[in-house]
């Protein structure tokens, strides 16, 4: 590979309004306003303070257990014939998968603006459990909104949740995925917003979610960046990552944006088929409109309603995208492609059987496009692929599928 | 001058208040819609807030929240509304405004939207979540075809911010009394009275206030501060409570209610 990529792209975003290029921005309710200046302020301030550094760098290494290993998949490797594939292992964090960096760096800022409830929205549940945990460590009491469809099929997350001594409310209305849960959780925060710090758990939103999401999870790309020179020598010729709201992805990308020699691809779940409403693709197939505070690609009919998408995987079952990767795409620097339920669920079953490790369905969505891109590659190109998360959660969901 | 600086206007020179009612497009159907607004201007609202339904509202409870999902369900489409709202505009003589998403605005393209809104009747527009740092080029685009664009601003709005709010808006200015969603409360926050009273020194626009108001006393209490109270929620209810009851009852129930509240207002 080692061409270099054009690309106008800059590491150097949000401007001051939030914008990523012509997206991000912020279109919510006045009422919200002065909590996101808050927010903001906050966490400009924190970025500044080294004690709050160390104190986040502490419990990523002692609570999370970072850095989390760059692992060669050999067999996966040789299974594909082609590229080495390499995982950064998000599974193995405490909770099992990315969004602990988030919600921890979240808690601390939480304490920093004295407020003393936390609420969140979750998908998957992974995003729930990390939010749960981290309220629990600090003490915090904590109420998650979940689409009924989802506490379906994320049943041990929500288990976890309770046990952890959150509040799991189920969300009853729309489609009653991921994106009513946000919904909810704006709603909740609408009245709430002088005690309550709305822990976001994607890269979506309004400004400053999408910047402190990115920045939180940007510990991925940067242990990635340092482990592949120290173990391989060099940068990676690929890093691939699965796109839902994309945090996990922003969160590996964005270490890597000026490195313009790493082809950078970003997966979408392709659900059953390219019709509309049957895949979460709004980076492959939407156009860019307003939805939940931001400007960015989104799945929307001809009004502007968003319109409902589906996935197996409940954490990428969502109708937009963070706007950074909007900016991404728009600039050429990073490339989406879409990989469909039944590609993912192959590579689920790969990576289980030739390496013993059970990926999170959204991640394996990673895994399925850098099993097809690694076989026609050279043997010495090196692709990372984040693995965001582990696939306990979905065993019970999986069997389901697979008529089991 | 657009017709809701006219009406408001008028409204101080006969020193009265504006009831102002917020009811559903489509909700449930188009044809009732455009009876309602003219049953409403005949039982005594001076203006008339038609919400355009949206898939996501983050500033509604579930009272309006679920006439969006009804309405949608129904397929009702913006294009429909706009003709319905041609139709219902040319019966009445009150002011009639959208409540609409930016997503929306956004989707059909910002002067497209203005001069579509414009030939349908409307006098101006009420987006929830536009912000006046995002609203430059909407609030340009409104002032060329002299259509209101009414802000918001809220009990967290700080002062400074509010100040900057009011100079941007135009029609009048839509102040929620509460810290939260649409839906009735039993009570407002007597801070409200306050609120607006400063609010009142800073700028010359009228001020209409909204958000948890059902009650005559609420109306009462809010007359000597407000230029006008919004009402949206409580009719919604009502709308979907007379809705197996024929158009009739609906008519009936909601223009009963919007009298006592005019009544009220106006004491």
């Amino acid at each position: 590979m080692s061409t270099e990529i054009q690309s106008t792209a800059s590491s150097q975003v949000p401007d001051a309004k939030g914008r990523f290029g012509d997206f991000g921005g912020r279109y919510v309710p006045e009422t919200l306003t002065k909590a996101l200046d808050q927010l903001a302020d906050e966490y400009a301030k924190a970025k500044q303070d080294p004690a709050f550094q160390a104190e986040l760098d502490d419990l990523l290494k002692n609570y999370v257990s970072r850095p989390s290993p760059l692992y060669f998949a050999k067999r996966l490797t040789e299974h594909c014939g082609g590229a080495q594939i390499w995982l950064k292992r998000e599974d193995t964090n405490h909770t099992g998968a990315h969004k602990i960096n988030n919600t921890l760096g979240q808690a601390l800022l939480t304490l920093r603006m004295g407020k003393t409830r936390v609420i969140a929205e979750t998908g998957a549940g992974q995003h729930g459990v990390a939010t749960a945990t981290a309220c629990a460590r600090f003490g915090l009491p904590c109420v998650v909104y979940m689409g009924e469809e989802d506490i379906r099929r994320q049943a041990p997350n929500v288990f976890s949740m309770k046990l952890l001594g959150a509040e799991v409310r189920p969300v009853t209305s729309g489609s009653r995925t991921l994106r009513d849960a946000i919904n909810e959780a704006m709603r909740d925060w609408m009245s709430s917003v002088e005690d309550t710090h709305y822990i976001l758990g994607s890269a979506v939103g309004p400004h400053p979610f999408p910047v402190i999401v990115r920045d939180f999870q940007s510990v991925i790309g940067r242990e990635t960046r340092e482990q592949s020179l120290t173990q391989i020598g060099r940068l990676p010729d690929t890093v691939i990552a699965c796109v839902g709201g994309g945090s996990n992805a922003a969160g590996m990308f964005y270490p890597f944006i000026d490195d313009k020699t790493v082809e950078i691809i970003g997966v979408e779940a392709g659900g059953r088929s390219n019709k509309p409403g049957d895949h979460a693709s709004p980076l492959t197939y939407g156009q860019p409109g307003i939805l939940h505070g931001s400007y960015s690609y989104v799945m929307q009919d001809e009004d502007g309603q968003t319109c409902d998408v589906h996935s197996m995987s409940a954490g990428l079952d969502y109708p937009g995208v963070g706007p950074e990767h909007s900016y991404w795409k728009a600039t050429g620097r990073v490339q989406y492609d879409s990989c469909d339920d039944t590609s993912a669920m192959a590579a689920f079953d790969e990576l289980a059987r030739c390496e013993g490790i059970l990926p999170a369905l959204e991640s394996s969505h990673a895994v399925a496009h850098a099993m097809k891109v690694a076989q026609g590659r050279k043997a010495e190109e090196v692709i990372v692929v984040c693995l965001s998360g582990r696939g306990d959660k979905d065993a019970a969901e999986v069997a389901r599928l697979k008529g089991q | 001058m657009s017709a809701v600086d006219a009406l408001f206007a008028k409204l101080k020179a006969e020193n009265r208040k504006a009831f102002v009612p917020f009811v559903t497009a489509g909700d449930p159907n188009l044809d009732v819609t455009k009876k309602l607004i003219i049953e409403l201007e005949r039982r005594g609202a001076s203006l008339c807030e038609l919400g355009i339904p949206y898939s996501d509202p983050i500033a509604d409870g579930p009272i309006i929240q679920a006439s969006y999902t009804r309405a949608l369900d129904a397929k009702i489409k913006l294009a429909a509304i706009l003709q319905m709202a041609q139709q219902a505009t040319s019966q009445v003589q009150m002011p009639v405004v959208s409540m609409v998403s930016y997503a929306i605005i956004f989707r059909h393209g910002l002067e497209a939207y203005v001069q579509d809104a414009k030939a349908a009747g409307f006098a101006g527009a009420i987006v929830p979540d536009l912000l006046v740092e995002e609203s430059a080029e909407m609030s340009q685009i409104c002032q060329k075809h002299d259509f209101s664009l009414i802000q918001l601003i809220t009990p967290t709005t700080p002062r400074e911010r509010a100040i900057r709010i009011a100079e941007s808006s135009s029609g009048f200015i839509y102040y929620v009394s509460v810290t939260g969603i649409t839906g009735e409360r039993t009570e407002l926050p007597a801070s409200v009275v306050d609120q607006v009273g400063w609010l009142r020194e800073q700028t010359p626009l009228p001020i209409c206030i909204g958000f948890g108001i059902s009650r005559p006393e609420h109306v009462r209490m809010l007359s000597p501060v407000a230029d006008g109270v919004i009402v949206g929620s409580a009719i919604v209810k009502r709308i979907a409570q007379h809705a197996a009851e024929g158009d009739a009852a609906i008519l009936k129930a909601v223009g009963d209610y919007a009298e006592e509240l005019v009544a009220a207002l106006n004491e």
